[in-house]
């Protein structure tokens, strides 16, 4: 099946060529239409996964008529069309769990510039995972950028607005990092695809010459990604910007751009650098460190919020310090942990997210939490949807969060004395603080509701989004079922990257 | 090392503006300040790509009178790369100036802070 291989490459310019499209279509029509890109490439991403899992090693594929050392260029590996299915599927479920709800929020006139907005994000988070090229990477990290601030502002409020505005200016540091990070690669190296730049790299490391140059570059190229993931000490946009977007634009932004950034610093580890070298220029530490205070203190912060929206936000910051932590341990395995947490958080978050919406609108749009008192009777499909999705972020056994624990630990054994001590201490601290507050929310939102508080008639959840949430939370537990087989693709995926 | 600075004077000048413009676009509070620092700072990496391209001696690279040995012109693909970079600029710059005006309009100041202070004191609607 070899038209398997152009995949990757259709969905790209459906997502682009959709976003234009979008942009004259009524509203209505370019909601259908964005939900059906995300869907149509959800089943690209799934038949490039098929063929992905047939072949031996990962294929370039090569965009426009110049071959490899000059030309742009495309792969198709195993963990990037895994990758590719589990977000375009979890997108998927968003839209459609979420759109219903977006009138509330946007006004009708900006609902297709919306769509425009997610078909872009889409089509960059695509790129992302696909592309071979450090520059088109650079290029559409800002398209990226661009469409998530949009993703931000469309509602129009102050809060929204000074959270955008605090969002695009680290977005903005971050890219100029990025950008002098590339151009000093580049300066050194020559090159900007990735097979080239990681022989000219090994080669500068074998000589000595110019090392330098190099870790300025892993460490400004790092910095920059990090800051865009919202990794610990530079995690000071994400709460506000995940609390006041749109909960649909937060879902996305937590759950899957960020992804695409740490898949992408990934990837540079991997197969720019090279994993030894990473390791050499002990930049893996700082991640590591960073990522285990970022479990503990986005926990501890979480705890201290009095708004339930908050409080998910705050645990995208402690979850992606899992991330971190499997990303510093500077090992093949510890990686391996670190995507397939990346997978569990993206199912995850984006139901909490959504379903916490959910909740607070059967409660009069009150996001405290002695209003949401009953919300899990007021709303029964939200209520079960957010528990799961809860569990698994504390790492209830059967859920995706709990495999994802389960390997980071794993992950950690075989690192030296205190390194395995310290993984195994701030995992347990962390899921104990995970339980701390999830569980509180869970337990308010089931208790009886106080008599004096008059909620507002409950409306009717559309059978397509409780279709899809439900949907979510059976990704969320297929993620902890079913994981061998994912594990296994996964650490085949990352054999392909070097 | 002051030798190898002043060899590379363009590179050296460019990372110094870098970090002008960094520090400008983190730390000023006023908006339009820092606008002013996002542009010195990707400008700065422009100069950086650009002065990596250039060779001493050579032409820009458009064959123009039927030269088409590629020794005989300047590396074409920093330039390539300054072009898109300067797309990126322009586009950021573009909404951040949007932002700018709308929290002008609604707030009536364009230092950040005192935004912030003013939308902390808004009610959550």
């Amino acid at each position: 099946m070899t038209l398997a291989r152009n995949f990757p490459f259709f969905s790209i310019l459906l997502c682009l060529v959709g976003s234009v499209l979008t942009s004259v279509l009524k509203p209505k029509a370019a909601r259908a239409l964005t939900v059906i890109i995300s869907g149509v490439v959800l089943v690209l991403s799934a038949f490039t996964l098929r063929y992905a899992l047939a072949m031996d090693a990962a294929e370039p594929f090569m965009m426009g008529h110049f071959p490899a050392p000059w030309g742009n260029e495309l792969r198709i590996g195993r963990l990037e069309a895994l990758m590719a299915t589990g977000i375009s599927g979890v997108l998927f479920v968003t839209l459609l769990a979420g759109f219903y709800h977006m009138p509330a929020f946007v006004s009708d006139k900006k609902l297709g510039l919306y769509c425009i907005m997610v078909d872009l994000a889409l089509g960059a988070i695509l790129v992302m995972l696909y592309t071979n090229d450090l520059f088109t990477a650079y290029v559409f990290i800002e398209i990226m950028t661009i469409a998530s601030c949009a993703l931000v502002i469309v509602r129009q409020n102050g809060h929204t607005l000074v959270a955008a505005t605090r969002y695009m200016i680290m977005n903005l540091l971050a890219s100029g990092l990025v950008l002098l990070g590339i151009s000093m690669l580049y300066g050194i190296t020559g090159h900007l695809l990735m097979e080239p730049l990681g022989r000219s790299v090994r080669q500068i490391y074998e000589t000595g010459q110019y090392m330098e140059p190099l870790t300025v570059v892993i460490a400004l190229i790092t910095a920059g990604l990090a800051i865009k993931s919202a990794m610990f000490p530079f995690h000071a946009w994400a709460p506000d910007t995940y609390a006041f977007a749109p909960p649909m634009s937060s879902a996305i932004l937590s759950g899957l751009i960020g992804k695409a950034y740490i898949f992408l610093l990934i990837k540079f580890i991997f197969r720019v650098i090279g994993l030894d070298i990473i390791v050499a220029s002990h930049i893996d530490s700082i991640l590591f460190a960073c990522g285990v205070t970022g479990m503990i203190i986005g926990s501890v912060m979480a705890i201290s919020q009095r708004d339930i929206r908050r409080m998910v936000a705050y645990s995208s910051v402690s979850q992606i310090g899992y991330i971190y932590m499997g990303l510093g341990m500077g090992t093949e395995v510890g990686v391996a942990a670190a995507l397939f947490q990346m997978l569990a958080h993206a199912a995850a978050k984006s139901l909490l997210f959504l379903s916490t919406n959910e909740l607070t609108s059967v409660s009069g749009d009150r996001k405290r939490f002695h209003y949401l008192h009953g919300a899990g009777y007021r709303n029964p499909v939200a209520g079960v949807v957010f528990t799961v999705g809860a569990m698994s972020l504390v790492g209830i056994p059967f859920t995706g969060g709990f495999v994802a624990k389960l390997y980071l630990a794993t992950a950690g054994m075989p690192l030296g004395g205190w390194v395995r001590a310290l993984v195994l201490v701030a995992l347990a601290v962390s899921t104990l603080l995970n339980a701390v507050y999830y569980l509180h929310t869970v337990v308010s939102i089931y208790r009886r509701a106080p008599a004096e508080i008059d909620y507002p008639p409950s409306h009717r959840v559309p059978r397509h989004a409780a279709a899809a949430l439900l949907i979510s939370m059976l990704m969320t537990v297929y993620l902890g079922i079913g994981s061998g087989p994912i594990m296994r693709v996964i650490e085949s995926g990352l054999k392909m990257f070097a | 090392m002051w030798q190898a600075l002043y060899e590379n004077l363009e590179q050296t000048v460019a990372a110094i503006l870098f970090g002008i413009g960094f520090t400008i676009l983190l730390l000023q509070r006023n908006m339009i300040r820092k606008i002013i620092g996002l542009n010195i700072m990707s400008t700065a990496t422009y100069l950086f790509l650009a002065s990596m391209g250039f060779i001493e001696g050579r032409k820009a690279p458009i064959v123009m009178d039927g030269v088409t040995d590629a020794a005989a012109y300047i590396n074409p693909i920093p330039a390539g790369l300054v072009l898109t970079g300067i797309v990126v600029s322009v586009s950021f710059t573009g909404i951040m100036l949007a932002l700018t005006v709308r929290l002008y309009r609604r707030y009536r100041t364009l230092d950040i802070d005192q935004i912030a202070l003013l939308a902390k004191g808004e009610d959550l609607p």
